[in-house]
C-alpha cells in the first residue's frame, strides 16, 4: 500500500448521543496517531439527514465507512477497540 | 372480506350480529384481518402500542406480521413499514406471493420494506445503537404517513449488542420511538422454547414486560402430526381469550381457529326440513332439519357413503350448492360407485352445483382439515356439506385435538346454516359399540343414524336404525337398507320369535306368505264354483220335483174325480140292481 494514499472516511452519527460523540473522539485520535495529514472525515448526522441514512443503508449508529482507498469498509460502533479498526483499515503493519 | 367503509355502515346494527363474525369495532384496536385472531383479542392488536410476537423458527411470526401490514394497507388505509432484520425484503415478498395479498402493488404507495440485515462482514468496534435506523425510519413514517410498523426478527440485531444492558437499552429506545410516533408496532422475535422463553430468556423476557400485548406461536409435532397453536399471553387494557388457539397457514395466509365464545348469540333455528334422499327414511324421520348436523355411523361397507351420496343428490336436485368431501377414496371412484346404485352425481358436478373434493390430498392435523373444509365450503357457498368420513379427523396423532375440531365443525356449520352430513367409521376390531363414536360427536349431532350388519342364516344384511333425532318424532324400528340399481330404499323387516328377519329370510317369509295367500284364494274360488254347481243341481232338482208335484196333484184330482164318478156309478148301479132285483130297498140302503 502506498504510504501516501489518502484515507476518505464518512462517519454517520446520531446527533450528540454518547456513542456518537465517543466515535468522533476515537476516530479523530486514530487519524492523528496513524494517518497524520492523509485523511478526510465527512460527518453525517442521521438526525439531520435521515433520508441519506436510509439511502445509504445505515441502521446502526455510529457507523464509519472507509470510502477510499478501496476496498470500501464499514465499521460499526464507537471505535473504542482500536485493534479491529486498524485491521479493517489495513493499518496494522504501519503501527 | 368486507371493506372498512362497509363495516362502518353496518356498525350501528352490530349488537345483533353474531359476535364471532364481526368482532365489535374498537377504535383502540388495529384489525389484523385474521378473523380468528381478531375474535380472540376482541378486535385486533392494541392501536398505537407495541405488540411482541415470539415463536420458534418456522412458527409463522413473519407471516403473521406481514399479513397484519398487508391488511392494514389494503383494507384500513393504514400504510405500513416492514423492517426486515433477517430475511431480505425480496424473499419475504416472494414467499408471500402465494397468499394473494398483492404486495408488489401495495409496495408502490402503502407498504415499505426496509432491508436492515446486518452485513455478515460487518466489523464491530465498541458499542452502537439503533438511533440511526430510527431516525431514518422516522423520516419514512412521515413521508408515507405510516400507521403500522413491523420489526421482524429483532433478536438478530439485538444479538450484536455486547451485553444485556445494551440490549435492554435498545429495546427501550425502540419502544420509546414507537410510542412517540403513535405507531401500532409489532415486534417479532425468536423464542425456541415458546412460553418458557418469555419468562427466562433475554431479550424476550424483558420485551415481554415492556410491550402491551404478547403473543406466542407454537409449532409442535405430536405423534408425527404437526400442530400449530397461538396464544395471547397478555393484553393490557383488554380482555382476550387466554386459551391456545390452533391455527394453520392456509391458502389465504394465517387462519386461526376460534373456540366457541360464550358471548355468541344462539343460532337462528328453522323448521324447514330437507330430504335425506331416501323417501322411506324421510317417512321415518320427517327429513333432516335445515342446518342440522347428521351423523351416520357404521362399520365399513354398511352403505354410509351411499346414504350420504343420496343426500347430496337430493340437495342438488333441489338446486342447492353442495360440497362432498371424501377422505376415503377418489371423488371419481365415489361417483362411479354411487352411480351403481342409481345415484347420479356427475351431472351436478358438471353444472357446478356439486363440488367433490377428494380430501386424501389434504394432509395434516385435524385443524388443518377443518380449515380446509371451511375455506372450500365457503368458496363454493355450499348449503349442504357431506364429510365422508368425519372419523378421519381422529386419525393417528390427532386424538387430542380431534374432538374439539369436530365440535367446532358442527358449531361452524350451524352458524352458517349449513346442513351437514357426516359419516363416521366404527371400528369393528376395536369393539366400539353403538354408544361411542371416536369423536364423541354423537352427543352433539342432531340426528344419528346407525347402520349395522345383521348376520343371519349365512347372510349379512344392512340394518338402519335411528338412534336419535332431536326435535323429531321418529320410528323406533330397525329397517333393512336395500341398495338396488334404482336407488336406495328401506324395507320393512319381519320379526319372528324376537329375531329380526332380513335378506333372504325376509324374502322367504314374504314369498311364503304370498304363496299361502294365493292358495287360499284359489281354494276359495274352487269352493265357490262347487257351491255354484251344487246350487244349480238343487235348482234343477227343485224344478223337476215341482213338475212331479204338479203331475201328482193332477193325478190326485183325476183320481178323486174318477172315484167320485165310479161311486156314483156304483150306487146308481146298485139302485138299479135293487130295482131290477126288487129287493128290500131299506136293507140295501142300510148297508
Amino acid at each position: 500500500m502506498s504510504a501516501r494514499a489518502k484515507f476518505k472516511f464518512r462517519l454517520y452519527i446520531a446527533g450528540d448521543t454518547r456513542n456518537s460523540s465517543e466515535a468522533m473522539v476515537n476516530l479523530t485520535a486514530l487519524c492523528r496517531d496513524h494517518l497524520p495529514s492523509r485523511h478526510v472525515i465527512e460527518i453525517v448526522d442521521v438526525f439531520l439527514e435521515p433520508q441519506r441514512a436510509l439511502a445509504d443503508g445505515i441502521f446502526m449508529t455510529p457507523t464509519l465507512v472507509k470510502l477510499a482507498p478501496a476496498p470500501q469498509r464499514k465499521i460499526v460502533g464507537t471505535l473504542s477497540q482500536a485493534q479491529p479498526v486498524l485491521e479493517a483499515l489495513g493499518l496494522t503493519g504501519v503501527a | 372480506m368486507i371493506s372498512p367503509s362497509h363495516r362502518k355502515r353496518t356498525a350501528p346494527a352490530a349488537s345483533d350480529v353474531v359476535a364471532r363474525r364481526t368482532p365489535a369495532l374498537d377504535p383502540a384496536k388495529a384489525r389484523t384481518g385474521i378473523e380468528g385472531f381478531d375474535a380472540i383479542t376482541h378486535g385486533g392488536l392494541p392501536r398505537g402500542r407495541t405488540t411482541l410476537i415470539a415463536g420458534g423458527p418456522g412458527s409463522g411470526k413473519t407471516l403473521f406480521a406481514l399479513g397484519f401490514l398487508a391488511y392494514g394497507a389494503r383494507e384500513c388505509r393504514e400504510p405500513g413499514i416492514f423492517v426486515a432484520f433477517e430475511e431480505t425484503a425480496k424473499s419475504i415478498v416472494g414467499n408471500a406471493e402465494a397468499f394473494g395479498w398483492g404486495l408488489p402493488e401495495l409496495q408502490r404507495k402503502r407498504l415499505f420494506f426496509l432491508d436492515a440485515q446486518p452485513n455478515p462482514d460487518l466489523i464491530q468496534s465498541g458499542e452502537f445503537d439503533l438511533s440511526g435506523m430510527l431516525a431514518a425510519l422516522g423520516a419514512k413514517v412521515r413521508e408515507m404517513g405510516a400507521r403500522r410498523i413491523v420489526f421482524d426478527a429483532v433478536d438478530v440485531v439485538l444479538a450484536l449488542l455486547p451485553d444485556e444492558a445494551a440490549q435492554r437499552r435498545e429495546i427501550y429506545r425502540l419502544h420509546g420511538w414507537l410510542v412517540a410516533l403513535g405507531l401500532t408496532g409489532l415486534i417479532t422475535s425468536k423464542a425456541g422454547e415458546g412460553e418458557a422463553d418469555f419468562r427466562n430468556k433475554p431479550p424476550v423476557n424483558f420485551m415481554h414486560f415492556m410491550v402491551d400485548c404478547a403473543i406466542v406461536l407454537n409449532h409442535r409435532v405430536a405423534l408425527s402430526v404437526s400442530q400449530r397453536n397461538l396464544r395471547v399471553m397478555k393484553y393490557r387494557g383488554s380482555g382476550f381469550d387466554e386459551n391456545e388457539a390452533p391455527f394453520v397457514i392456509g391458502t389465504g395466509g394465517f387462519d386461526v381457529a376460534i373456540a366457541r365464545t360464550p358471548g355468541r348469540k344462539d343460532i337462528k333455528v328453522t323448521q324447514e326440513r330437507v330430504s335425506s334422499g331416501v323417501t322411506r327414511l324421510d317417512t321415518m324421520l320427517g327429513g333432516y332439519y335445515r342446518g342440522a348436523s347428521v351423523l351416520i355411523t357404521g362399520f365399513p361397507g354398511t352403505a354410509k357413503t351411499t346414504l350420504s351420496g343420496a343426500f347430496a343428490e337430493a340437495a342438488c336436485r333441489r338446486g342447492e350448492r353442495t360440497m362432498f368431501f371424501s377422505f376415503d377414496s377418489d371423488s371419481g371412484e365415489v361417483m362411479r360407485n354411487l352411480s351403481s346404485v342409481g345415484i347420479r352425481l356427475d351431472r351436478y358436478v358438471k353444472n357446478g352445483l356439486l363440488r367433490m373434493v377428494s380430501a386424501r390430498t389434504i394432509s395434516g392435523s385435524a385443524e388443518t382439515l377443518l380449515v380446509h373444509i371451511k375455506a372450500l365450503a365457503r368458496q363454493h357457498q355450499a348449503r349442504c356439506v357431506v364429510i365422508d368420513p368425519v372419523s378421519t379427523l381422529a386419525k393417528t396423532g390427532n386424538e387430542l385435538t380431534a374432538h374439539g375440531v369436530a365440535e367446532r365443525l358442527i358449531d361452524w356449520s350451524k352458524a352458517e346454516g349449513t346442513t351437514l352430513v357426516c359419516t363416521s367409521l366404527l371400528d369393528e376390531m376395536n369393539g366400539q359399540l353403538e354408544g361411542g363414536t371416536p369423536l364423541q360427536i354423537s352427543t352433539i349431532a342432531d340426528t344419528w343414524i346407525h347402520l349395522n350388519y345383521l348376520v343371519q342364516a349365512g347372510e349379512r344384511n344392512r340394518g338402519l336404525s335411528i338412534i336419535k333425532s332431536r326435535g323429531t318424532a321418529h320410528s323406533n324400528q330397525v329397517r333393512e337398507l336395500l341398495l338396488t340399481d334404482a336407488g336406495v330404499t328401506l324395507a320393512d323387516i319381519y320379526t319372528a320369535g324376537g329375531e329380526v328377519l332380513m335378506g333372504a329370510m325376509r324374502w322367504e317369509k314374504e314369498s311364503a306368505e304370498r304363496v299361502a295367500s294365493d292358495v287360499a284364494e284359489v281354494a276359495g274360488k274352487l269352493k265357490r264354483v262347487s257351491l255354484d254347481a251344487e246350487e244349480a243341481v238343487l235348482q234343477v232338482r227343485a224344478k223337476s220335483l215341482q213338475t212331479e208335484l204338479l203331475a201328482k196333484q193332477v193325478e190326485k184330482t183325476l183320481l178323486a174325480r174318477t172315484t167320485h164318478s165310479r161311486k156314483g156309478e156304483l150306487s146308481r148301479g146298485r139302485i138299479r140292481m135293487r130295482e131290477l132285483r126288487g129287493a128290500d130297498a131299506a136293507t140295501a140302503r142300510h148297508k
